[in-house]
């Protein structure tokens, strides 16, 4: 039934679903998880790599998941890789397009909202599909300060103080909803962010070549924006692992300790 | 041609224009208002061809409220400045060009100073402590070089 009206993204079905839209969202369900948390002194966004083979040549370039877009901005993706370097590409250009008019650095949610326009357009005219990626931003400006914003192929997008795209996203989000708190520091949400991924990914442990977190945040005025290196990412993870020991090895004790029926 | 300056002081700042639109010794009409308010925090003073002025101020003071009415927040000074300058440039390399010198002057909520822009039809804009547009700036600028202070009046001098 649903097949006579998914293969235009510009109509709509008959009970009133863009099934193209939908279909791309289902694209980005089953990519590589993006997690992002706002802390109070800056913003934490990290990606699980899913292309992980050894013969690929990792050692120069960038990143893999983790886009930067100006100065104060940066973007992490999930879906369809050639689909996002083309976002990417035009997120670029529109923030220098901003400051080439305007002098000064663009504040982050307009830039979400122009690319989110351009999204939209691709499920209203012309014939092509959406675009199959979600994206998360994190950005400074003077306005707001520190922003986390998540868009999807509908050309949505929304303000977050943490949230979570791709695989797992479910499990990863109602996580969040238990575990973030509001005036969390960056430290500790890098903390956090190990562990929510330690407990929702698929794979029987994590390691940092699975892995790649960057941090934003501002110094003397500047937004500055590193990946952490290997070797913290790989403390963070058996800071982790050693806690997940210690709970364990506290409700063995809890068990112990009730009488047994 | 007809004569506007600026002073910037530590946090306000002072324009002048004349109120004059000639035409070698016509005088067509004596009560010109040259200022253009762009926002709560922004004034544009304009002097150059007649026509092209209105247009062109007019243009930019839309364009500056219509960035409010999408964003919730004002354009900065210097944004405006830029902004500005931009549109001159641009028409200065195509079609016709506006013909007109301005002076922008604007407080900056969040840095807390004053800001003086200078621009001329060429699109040149320079942030400046004092700048004059027109034969009156022949007069003014060497008063200015000499008694210019940032912080205070000088006594019987505007």
């Amino acid at each position: 039934m649903a097949r006579r009206y998914d293969s235009r993204t510009t109509i709509f079905s008959p009970e009133g679903r863009l099934y193209q839209v939908e279909y791309a969202m289902e694209a980005i369900a089953h990519a590589g998880t993006c997690l992002g948390i706002l802390a109070k002194d800056g913003i934490i966004l990290a990606a699980e790599k899913k292309n992980t083979n050894v013969l690929l040549d990792d050692e120069n370039f960038f990143s893999d998941k983790i886009y930067k877009l100006y100065d104060d901005m940066v973007c992490s993706v999930a879906g369809i890789t050639s689909d996002a370097n083309v976002l990417t590409n035009e997120l670029r250009l529109i923030a220098q397009r901003y400051f080439l008019q305007y002098g000064e650095p663009m504040p982050c949610e307009q830039l979400v909202s122009w690319l989110c326009n351009i999204k939209q357009a691709y499920t209203q005219y012309g014939g092509k599909r959406p675009f199959g990626v979600s994206i998360l931003y994190a950005g400074w400006d003077k306005h707001y300060g520190f922003q986390l914003y998540q868009s999807d192929p509908s050309g949505n997008y929304g303000g977050w103080k943490a949230t979570c795209i791709g695989n797992y996203s479910n499990a990863a989000i109602s996580l969040l909803k238990q575990d973030y708190k509001e005036e969390i520091s960056l430290q500790e949400a890098k903390a956090l962010v190990v562990k929510i991924l330690s407990k929702t990914l698929d794979t029987t442990k994590l390691s940092p070549e699975k892995l790649e977190i960057a941090s934003l945040y501002r110094e003397k005025n500047n937004t500055k924006m590193s990946i952490l290196k290997h070797e913290e990412v790989k403390r963070l993870i058996e800071d982790q692992e050693r806690v997940e020991k210690e709970e364990e090895a506290q409700k063995k004790r809890e068990a112990e300790a009730r009488p047994s029926t | 041609m007809e004569c506007i300056l600026g002073i910037r002081f530590n946090d306000f700042i002072l324009l002048a224009a004349d109120t004059i639109d000639s035409r070698s010794i016509v005088v067509m009409k004596h009560d010109v208002d040259k200022f253009f308010p762009l926002s709560k925090n922004l004034l544009m003073a304009v002097c150059g061809e007649s026509g092209d002025t209105t247009q062109f101020s007019e243009y930019i003071a839309k364009n500056v409220h219509l960035y409010k009415m999408k964003n919730d927040y004002e354009l900065s000074p210097r944004a405006s400045a830029n902004f500005t300058r931009r549109m001159l440039a641009d028409s200065l390399r195509s079609r016709e060009r506006y013909n007109v010198n301005l002076l922008m002057a604007g407080y900056d909520e969040v840095e807390k100073k004053a800001e003086l822009y200078y621009m001329d039809y060429l699109a040149s804009m320079m942030e400046l402590p004092y700048c004059a547009h027109g034969y009156g700036s022949y007069f003014v600028l060497g008063c200015l070089d000499a008694y210019y202070k940032p912080g205070k009046l000088p006594s019987g001098v505007v």
